[in-house]
């Protein structure tokens, strides 16, 4: 198992570094020059060529590009330092950090809603195939795939507001503190986002148990005898679940594209809300670092779900 | 599958005229095939029609332009006047969807389209060449792939600003790079096919071998590729749209008009918001639908799961029996 998990992390040297590599050209990329833009919307500045050449030391753009991208890093990797907001001068590893918690909260209770309901279903679509409820569960999921989540979202904003006058509350508390005030908060976003996962983890439920239901190890299991329910749980499920465990690492990225939409539609200060505002005010160093967090938090899950995938099935660790 | 391998690698040496013939017939097969096999998947073909039709013919279909304020009538239910009522500056909320289609159709095919060139090129070089090159371009990809779509296209539109040719330039990139990894995929084991390496043997210039011998047989898993895509692409620009940071007002993009803007009329005027979303659920529907049954019916290596099609492979062993 170490020298499998040496393995994993070594390999993710280059990907790291390649992810590095673009996040850090986003800035440089930038039609005309930053300077420019930074001194034009600074409208106390006469946007004299002192300043210029000021700005430019002061953000280390005299330098060559290697030893930019050498500085950016190292102090990254050495002090966590993603730099400072460019309208507030709040260091931006706090600014996400301060954000963090929202979108996490929003995330996992996503995933778990979305787990909880697909695979209950996944299996039973599978076990009963091309029955009533098979069908009924799939066209779920069909319509789950299509519906974008930022309509959903809206209709449930909007058509309670309009009948009742209820409005979603958007006042955090800290889960240990108030856990059902939290809930209230979280649940109805959750569980939209949720929905819209469930449809993915369903088909691929309903595909594996298919898949493992065909195996010859389940037919002995039907020949000796056993009962339906223990084949059903003890042999079938905890093989198709194995693959089910890796999709979670595919739907990491989505699940967070999916908060940045929720969280601007049910206004929870998350990491997306940051993002949107940055993106508006230009803020470029916040781009870049909530660029970087998303892309090593991908990256991370998917090296925590190779592991359990090793770790569960013995097949993987084995291979060269 | 291998029927068409079949078909496009003799393709050098029937006559034009027979050729002809010969593709009416396969279509018009398939399309008997596709209504009897998988009816969901006409269905789907049905309102993907009906989504080009709208798109392409959308000037005349509508009876207004999509910015054509009538300032008396804001906010106006649906009525025979307006079918789908109307908005806060009075503009013909179906005027706006049915122009919303021709956008939608636009953007989807042009990034589609884009993004494919793009998945075959890297996905044809990558996995044909090999080695070092390969290694090379695949890291590349998974440094790519690590960061979430959405974070991705915002952080672009924050580099390159919003606009109708921003957005397709993005999502060809983004879905492009993505999607190069099936193309590699179907490329690695296609150059293992025998009469590749006979090609080879015989001094076909390689230029040669990749048009010929490669791109034909993966053209299946290009073709349902570009389908999904297709779905993709549209739930992502309106995504974006919704955000303010795609496809800038007033162009009538749907997911712009369900955006945060308008958000205070939905309450007056709950038709802006059930409208656009119906249509989006609709299109996206119907494309995912043609395209699994598209999937099914070309690709039978990409298909999922097995139950379903044991079954009907039985069902059809005992009918013939």
């Amino acid at each position: 198992m170490g020298a499998y998990l040496f393995r994993r992390v070594l390999a993710l040297v280059p990907t790291l570094f390649i992810a590095s590599v673009l996040v850090f050209s986003v800035v440089r990329l930038v039609p005309g020059d930053v300077l420019d833009l930074m001194l034009s919307e600074n409208t106390f500045s006469s946007a004299g060529n002192d300043d210029r050449e000021q700005l430019e030391k002061a953000l280390g753009l005299d330098k060559p590009i290697y030893l930019q991208y050498w500085n950016w890093m190292s102090s990254i990797v050495l002090r966590g330092d993603l730099g400072e907001s460019l309208w507030n001068n709040r260091p931006v590893t706090s600014e996400i950090a301060a954000r963090l918690p929202v979108t996490l909260e929003l995330g996992l209770l996503s995933l778990l809603i979305a787990l909880v309901i697909a695979i209950p279903i996944g299996i039973y679509s599978a076990v009963r195939q091309e029955t009533i409820g098979d069908h009924i569960g799939r066209t779920f999921s069909i319509l789950a795939l299509a519906g974008p989540s930022f309509w959903l979202g809206t209709m449930v904003v909007i058509l309670p507001a309009m009948w009742w006058g209820w409005a979603p509350p958007n006042q955090i508390r800290p889960f240990f503190e108030s856990p059902i005030e939290n809930l209230k908060v979280f649940l109805l976003p959750s569980l939209i986002l949720g929905a819209a996962l469930s449809a993915v983890v369903m088909r691929m439920m309903r595909t594996m148990m298919l898949e493992v239901l065909r195996q010859d190890y389940v037919r002995t299991a039907w020949a000796k005898g056993l009962r339906e329910r223990t084949i059903i749980v003890r042999h079938a499920v905890k093989n198709a679940l194995i693959p089910v465990i890796t999709l979670i690492g595919i739907l990491v990225p989505i699940l967070f594209g999916g908060t940045v939409i929720i969280e601007q539609i049910f206004r929870l200060p998350g990491m997306g809300q940051l993002l949107l505002d940055a993106v508006t005010s230009r803020d470029y160093p916040i781009i870049t670092g909530i660029f970087l967090v998303s892309g090593v938090l991908v990256m991370s899950v998917n090296l925590i779900v190779d592991l359990c995938y090793g770790y569960l099935d013995p097949k993987v660790r084995f291979e060269p | 599958m291998s029927q068409l391998s079949v078909d496009t690698t003799t393709a050098d040496k029937p006559p034009t005229t027979r050729l002809g013939g010969w593709q009416r017939g396969r279509f018009s097969q398939f399309v008997v095939r596709l209504a009897r096999e998988r009816p969901l998947g006409a269905l789907g073909a049905l309102i993907c029609l009906i989504l080009l039709f709208t798109g392409v013919f959308a000037d005349f279909i509508a009876p207004q332009g999509y910015n054509a304020i009538n300032p008396i009538d804001r906010l106006k239910p649906p009525s025979s006047d307006y079918w789908f009522g109307t908005d806060q500056l009075g503009r013909d909320l179906f005027s706006r969807i049915v122009h919303g289609a021709q956008l939608s159709v636009i953007v989807a095919f042009a990034a589609t389209t884009l993004s494919i060139v793009i998945s075959a090129g890297i996905g044809i070089i990558s996995g044909y060449f090999g080695g070092r090159l390969d290694m090379i371009l695949q890291r590349f990809v998974d440094g790519w792939m690590c960061f979430p779509d959405l974070i991705i296209l915002i952080v672009a539109v924050s580099v390159l600003g919003p606009g109708t040719w921003q957005v397709i330039l993005i999502l060809g990139l983004l879905f492009g790079i993505a999607g190069s990894r099936i193309v590699r995929g179907a490329v690695l084991s296609a150059k293992e096919n025998v009469y590749v390496h006979a090609a080879e043997s015989m001094g076909a210039s390689t230029m040669r071998i990749l048009l010929r011998h490669i791109l034909p047989n993966v053209m299946p898993p290009i073709i349902v590729l570009y389908t999904t895509r297709l779905a993709a692409v549209i739930l992502a620009e309106s995504g974006l749209s919704f955000l303010g940071l795609g496809i800038p007002p007033p162009a009538p993009s749907w997911g712009g008009m369900l955006s945060l803007d308008g958000r205070s009329y939905m309450f007056q005027a709950p038709w802006l918001a059930i409208v656009p979303g119906v249509a989006l659920t609709l299109a996206v529907f119907g494309i995912n639908m043609f395209g699994d049954a598209l999937r099914d019916l070309l690709d039978p290596r990409m298909r999922g799961g097995g139950g379903r099609y044991v079954r009907l492979a039985r069902k059809q062993a005992g009918e013939k029996k």
